[in-house]
């Protein structure tokens, strides 16, 4: 028997019983379709959280005071002694490494801002003029905060855009007097509308340079210093540097906690590979279940057609042509089932990324793969009994439909 | 062309052996026109299955055109049904789901010959068998006779040197039957082995050599030299 004309008869004897050839199709593509939709949706929560990370900045080391992880008991916590805190001049300090390019300090609080009768409480970041490059920030109108001592408290503040267009709409922002908490600034730019990264908006951000916030906020503890390394190898060594100096200033106590981009994303990566994985695991459930039905209703039609495959035989077809042309109907029916799955897991992930459209959902290529073979392998496999049934049946018998 | 010697079959049923044939011993020359008449549980239909190596016999030899065919396997059965044996039932036996061309060309298709010689072949004995234009109709859109005619042109389809015919006129009405038998005593003239079972003495009386069956033996034989 030809391999065409084999195709030709399976497909002939779905179409005989479209029901049944209709039910288990959408069995086999909703089994598909899950498995895409759900890897889609682990795929775009990963790209997601890498993408957020990137927004941050490039080669960042991030140092914070405090320790979170214990290494055992030290002097100063028997008094009662908190960790110490970073300081500008530790900050300043950093820049001594070598592998160090950039640092921005970061003090954050809020305050109110106002001008004449318009005031809102709004997120303030005390920091520096390298920032705007270790943030990867663009100024929209005017300039950033004015390189120099970094203990200088001058006053003047660059906006958010949202801020900005709430305090002035269309007027022109530069160059007019804010007050913030209780004191005045000057104007001097506005940021680039630039959307959400990692939580915070900074659209709705006003910067100050760091001292001024000190004063504001009457502390001298930085929240954060953000590290620029040279370069990716540089990472590390960055890193062990800057907790090599804090150790030093900070008489001989390990009281900051470095951490690495690199090493926070590599984490999150993983943990959400592992959920996509998971997920993807608990979808091709659906496929097995899919294949089980396939075995089901192979075996009735086994059933049912028990006088043709009789005939089949007394025609001269032998038990292995027998079991091909069921073979070729499961096939055909998971290999139809899961290209109509692949479709509908591609509409479901494109209509899922109109209604977020922060997350960049898209089916990763291996799990199409995984999903199609798999629908493919299920169904053939469950074939196996029911075909092999059928080859198997008395002729004469089988004429009698017993 | 079919020789039977002692051959015997017995199946199971519960416990007891049961002997649907015992000892037959039966020559077939090819061209012959053979009925096998006796009444129900004679054993007739086991018969014709062993001859059509739907079945085989329990011990015995089976010669089929000079060659042994007792103890094929499943394949090789196969093998020799598609190219030497036509089958005609009384059920008919066609695909309801397959037009009558369709079904025609099933044995054709099996067998794996090439989609135009097909086509010519399914074509021509659509005409010989006056079913033209019936040759997109699935089966139940057709008489009775047409059913049957649509069987008897798939036996033929492979061109067989043999035609086992199962009580070939049991569901149709007696003018539809007479012409149906006509239609198989053609083939008697193009050196087909006809082999007809049946219980109906009026269908049987029709043939050459009439076998008759009781409890699984032969118990005689008419020769009539003269078609009615």
């Amino acid at each position: 028997m030809r391999l065409v004309d084999v195709a030709q008869f399976a497909s002939g004897s779905l179409r005989g019983s479209p029901t049944r050839t209709l039910l288990m199709m959408l069995a086999m593509s909703i089994g598909v379709a899950a498995v895409v939709v759900l890897t889609a949706l682990g795929e775009g929560a990963r790209r997601y959280v890498v993408d957020q990370f990137s927004s941050l900045g490039t080669n960042l080391v991030i140092l914070l005071p405090g320790r979170t992880e214990t290494a055992g008991i030290t002097p100063g916590m028997l008094i009662g002694q908190v960790p110490r805190e970073i300081t500008l001049d530790d900050a300043e300090a950093i820049l001594r490494s070598r592998a160090v390019k950039r640092i921005a300090p970061l003090t954050i609080g809020s305050a109110t801002l106002s001008r004449d009768a318009l005031n809102r409480e709004v997120v303030v970041l005390g920091s520096t003029s390298d920032l705007l490059e270790v943030r990867h920030m663009s100024i929209g109108i005017g300039r950033f905060l004015p390189a120099g001592d970094i203990h200088e408290s001058t006053s003047v503040c660059v906006l958010g855009n949202q801020i900005k267009r709430e305090l002035f709409g269309n007027e022109q922002a530069v160059g007019q007097w804010v007050r913030l908490g209780d004191r005045r600034f000057r104007v001097i730019g506005v940021l680039a509308p630039q959307g959400e990264s990692m939580g915070m908006r900074t659209d709705e951000l006003v910067i100050v340079p760091v001292a001024s916030a000190h004063q504001l906020f009457n502390t001298s503890g930085l929240f954060r210093v953000l590290i620029e390394a040279k370069s990716r190898d540089a990472i590390e060594q960055a890193r062990h540097e800057a907790e090599e100096i804090m150790f030093q200033r900070h008489g001989g106590e390990k009281d900051v906690t470095v951490i690495t981009q690199d090493a926070v994303l590599a984490t999150f990566d993983r943990i959400l590979t592992a959920l996509t994985l998971a997920v993807a695991g608990i979808a091709a459930i659906s496929l097995a279940v899919a294949g089980v039905l396939i075995m089901n209703v192979m075996l009735i039609a086994v059933a049912q057609r028990v006088k043709e495959i009789g005939l089949l035989k007394a025609l001269g077809a032998p038990g292995r042509q027998i079991r091909a042309l069921f073979f070729a109907e499961a096939a055909l029916l998971s290999a139809i089932g899961s290209a109509a799955g692949l479709a509908l897991g591609y509409a479901g992930s494109i209509i899922i990324g109109q209604v977020y459209p922060a997350l960049p959902v898209s089916p990763p290529w291996w799990a199409v793969l995984a999903a199609c073979a798999t629908a493919l392998g299920t169904g053939i496999l469950f074939s196996v009994w029911p075909a092999r049934r059928a080859a198997q049946l008395d002729p004469v018998a089988a004429l009698a439909g017993r | 062309m079919i020789r039977l010697e002692k051959v015997s079959r017995s199946f199971t049923v519960g416990d007891q052996q049961v002997a649907a044939l015992r000892d037959i011993d039966l020559d077939i020359a090819a061209g012959d026109y053979v009925s096998i008449m006796g009444p129900s549980g004679s054993g007739k239909s086991t018969l014709l299955n062993l001859i059509g190596l739907l079945d085989r016999p329990s011990s015995g030899t089976y010669r089929l055109d000079g060659g042994d065919v007792t103890d094929l396997t499943d394949e090789q059965q196969a093998k020799v049904r598609s190219e030497k044996v036509g089958f005609v039932f009384q059920a008919f036996h066609l695909v309801p789901r397959l037009s009558a061309a369709m079904n025609i060309e099933l044995p054709l298709i099996l067998a794996g010959i090439s989609p135009a010689e097909r086509k010519t072949r399914v074509a021509q004995l659509l005409k010989n068998y006056g079913l033209t234009d019936r040759a997109d109709h699935r089966p139940d859109q057709l008489s009775g006779g047409q059913r049957q005619r649509v069987a008897i042109a798939r036996a033929t389809s492979m061109h067989p040197a043999v035609l086992l015919a199962d009580e070939p006129t049991g569901n149709l009405d007696q003018a539809t039957g007479k012409e149906v038998m006509n239609l198989l005593e053609q083939l008697v003239a193009q050196q087909v082995t006809l082999i007809v079972v049946t219980h109906d003495p009026a269908i049987g009386g029709r043939a050459k050599r009439q076998v008759r069956m009781v409890d699984g033996q032969i118990t005689g034989e008419n020769k009539s030299s003269v078609l009615p």
